[in-house]
């Protein structure tokens, strides 16, 4: 059969039913939970004696609250401490298997499960978060859901879900050096609005994105929801193939093989008919930064912040506000802009290839006077092969913390927030009002090794200056 | 365990103006520490409302007891939290109305029975404008007819028809929908290569 996309043929090869609302009844394939936004759905199995359909199907880690000074237990603060306890008895009354701190494969979700070989090409992956998009990097169809469909997964291995339309979005040309996965993504967004994909699934392709490696991927796929998309995927090649090659839970030997022919032919199709097709050429990007409260408003960074007189009416009101919370001026080239803290990390930012990026920045000076800079790893795996390279070493000796991996200042659910107003260059994928863990806080969201030039500069910097 | 049909939901409403607000700020991440969803609905909002000193609708006197949530345009966007419709539903708010909704945010909305119905600019500006100069009238958001009913007028309302046909017959909660599939689920899972490790 051809005219397929890979959403098609995934969707089809996952139908249960179609059901009377018009949606689909879809089967599951990969179900990753963690601490946050499981309680509530395993108390209401309980409450109605539901047992889990396929426990074999659905993995934990615990990342959101753990803290990254110290994992020791009970952590210092009981309400974290009652979260990880409730997961664990969850996880062991119903055979779930969880990837605790003592497992040596913690992490946060979306970083570990590509890196233990679980998410798989033509697999539906559903997680109770929505930066799980980030899947489809592996040309997986990956959803974010909330806790009552984390019930209903649960308790069927189903999501009832609307199939979504598909938008091509062909980035071509090469990116400069300097140019990072993540700066290909904010420009996306930038360019197609954060309600863009309302309704849409991003398929990502074009040379740029066919010549990333698989991490880079997951940068741009995992900021899909950020433009409103609430799954995106780029099609399973031979660089799928071979990440997930030796990988602990991946198909080995034979099964390999087999596993090979079932994930090229879930790619889309030469002649595949998609909804819409946007194109963007990679060689005109710029390292960009944004300078507002939602993860649309960014500039290049030797742009200078938007003045509202100049945008549109109906944009005006929501300039004004960003630029206000941001205490921001603007006609300003953002370049310069001074900065607090520093966070290298996060599912978007915080895997092996960014730290290296990162680190090659940190070698080159020092972590600017009164800036507090922190890297996170996103997993247990990361953390050990960034020692093992030498990259911690790298970032302590410039002054950064190296701490323990989690969420950590993505999202203010454990220690590490910004205090007051500070301003924070930051890797991560959400620079909305507060999000930091203070009111008053203010996010730069930017590519790591952006953020590693604004920790030695001490204000927003050209990365390309510094490479 | 069919879930209670929802055809029409009638009540005061309250507007909260602006576009684009996250599910951070409705309900900060600081309260998604919790194994329950008890006591969420006090901190709806928390962080604006103390930002705005008491000047945030939700600490409006006259808005008071309403149930229906007014709001602009992509709210809900962010993080898929079912914290945020939790701590809204816990607040007493029964259906939203607003200019558009975030695709996670209007599904979790569905899951718990709660409406999100969409008006056209003009219909939602004069609706805001209403309710706020009359907090006290009632607005109807009927789903079998798909109006808005207000002083404003009446305006034709949006939903997309799955959910809405999910509301009307009560076959929102999905758990008890999705069982009634049976077997046809492990049926499924055996025709996928990778459900059974790509075995030859
Ligand atoms: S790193 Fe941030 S976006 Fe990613 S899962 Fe954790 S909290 Fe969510």
């Amino acid at each position: 059969m051809s005219e397929r996309t890979l959403l098609d043929k995934v969707w089809d090869a996952h139908a249960v039913r179609e059901l009377p609302s018009g949606q689909t009844q879809l089967f599951i394939g990969l179900h990753l939970i963690h601490e946050v936004t499981s309680p509530q759905a395993f108390s209401e199995l309980h409450e109605q004696g539901l047992p889990v359909r396929f426990p074999a199907r659905t993995f934990a880690t615990v990342d959101h609250i753990v803290p990254t000074d110290s994992q020791r237990r009970p952590l210092k603060d009981p309400l974290a401490e009652e979260m990880m306890v409730a997961l664990e008895r969850s996880c062991r009354e119903h055979g779930i298997r969880l990837f605790d701190a003592t497992s040596g494969r913690q992490g946060i979700v979306h970083v570990i499960g590509p890196e233990l070989g679980l998410t798989q090409p033509g697999m539906t992956i559903a997680c109770g978060d929505s930066h799980t998009s980030t899947h489809g990097a592996l040309g997986a169809v990956a959803f974010g859901i909330g806790t009552s469909q984390v019930r209903d997964v649960l308790a069927t291995q189903c999501l009832a879900v609307g199939r979504p339309r598909v938008r091509r979005i062909e980035v071509s040309g090469a990116l400069a050096a300097g140019v990072y996965a993540k700066d290909v993504i904010l420009s996306i967004i930038r360019r197609l609005g954060v309600k863009g994909g309302l309704g849409y699934a991003y398929e990502y392709a074009g040379a740029v994105i066919e010549t990333m490696g698989i991490e880079e991927r997951m940068t741009v796929c995992n900021m899909s929801i950020e433009g409103g998309a609430r799954v995106g995927y780029v099609n399973p090649d031979e660089t799928t193939v071979d990440y997930l090659r030796g990988r602990e839970f991946a198909p080995q030997g034979a099964a390999l093989t087999r596993a090979r022919s079932f994930w090229r032919g879930m790619a889309s199709d030469a002649d595949a008919v998609y909804d819409d097709r946007v194109e963007l050429d990679g060689s005109t990007l710029a390292p960009a930064v944004t300078w507002g409260i939602n993860p649309g408003q960014s500039v290049a960074v030797d742009e200078s912040i938007p003045r509202p007189e100049q945008a549109p009416e109906a944009e005006r009101a929501g300039l004004a506000e960003a630029l206000a919370h941001m205490d921001l001026r603007p006609g300003e080239p953002i370049a310069g802009t001074p900065i607090d803290v520093a966070f290298i990390g996060s599912c978007t930012n915080g895997r092996i290839s960014d730290l290296r990026e990162a680190a090659i920045v940190a070698s080159k000076g020092r972590v600017a006077p009164g800036v507090r800079a922190l890297v996170v790893p996103g997993s247990r795996a990361v953390a050990l092969q960034a020692e093992a390279e030498g990259l911690t070493d790298v970032f302590r000796a410039a002054g950064f913390d190296w701490r323990e991996p989690g969420c950590s200042m993505c999202l203010a659910m454990n220690p590490d927030k910004l205090v007051g107003r500070e301003l924070c260059a930051s890797s991560s994928n959400r620079n909305f009002k507060g999000r930091q863990g203070s009111p008053t806080g203010r996010t730069l969201l930017m590519s790591p090794a952006m953020v590693a030039a604004a920790a030695l500069r001490g204000a927003v910097a050209d990365v390309r200056e510094i490479l | 365990m069919q879930s209670t049909p929802i055809e029409r939901v009638c009540g005061r409403a309250c507007v909260v103006r602006g576009d684009d607000i996250d599910t951070d700020r409705i309900i900060p991440a600081r309260y998604l520490r919790c194994v329950t969803f008890d006591g969420i609905g006090e901190h709806a909002f928390e962080d604006d409302r103390r930002l705005a000193k008491g000047d945030h609708p939700f600490d409006e006197e006259r808005f008071d007891g309403a149930g229906i949530l007014v709001v602009g345009r992509n709210f809900g966007c962010g993080s898929s939290r079912e914290h945020a419709p939790q701590s809204l539903m816990r607040r007493g708010f029964r259906a939203f109305v607003g200019g558009s909704f975030a695709e996670i945010f209007q599904g979790n909305c569905v899951a718990l029975g709660l409406p999100c119905v969409t008006l056209a600019d003009a219909d939602l500006a004069a609706l805001m404008d209403s309710v706020e100069l009359d907090p006290t009238q009632e607005v109807v958001v009927d789903l079998a007819s798909r109006r808005v009913t207000s002083r404003a007028g009446s305006a034709h309302a949006d939903m997309p028809e799955g959910s809405r046909r999910q509301l009307l017959e009560g076959s929102w909660n999905a758990t008890a929908v999705l069982l009634e599939a049976g077997d046809a689920i492990e049926a499924t899972a055996a025709r996928i290569p990778y459900v059974h490790g790509f075995a030859a």
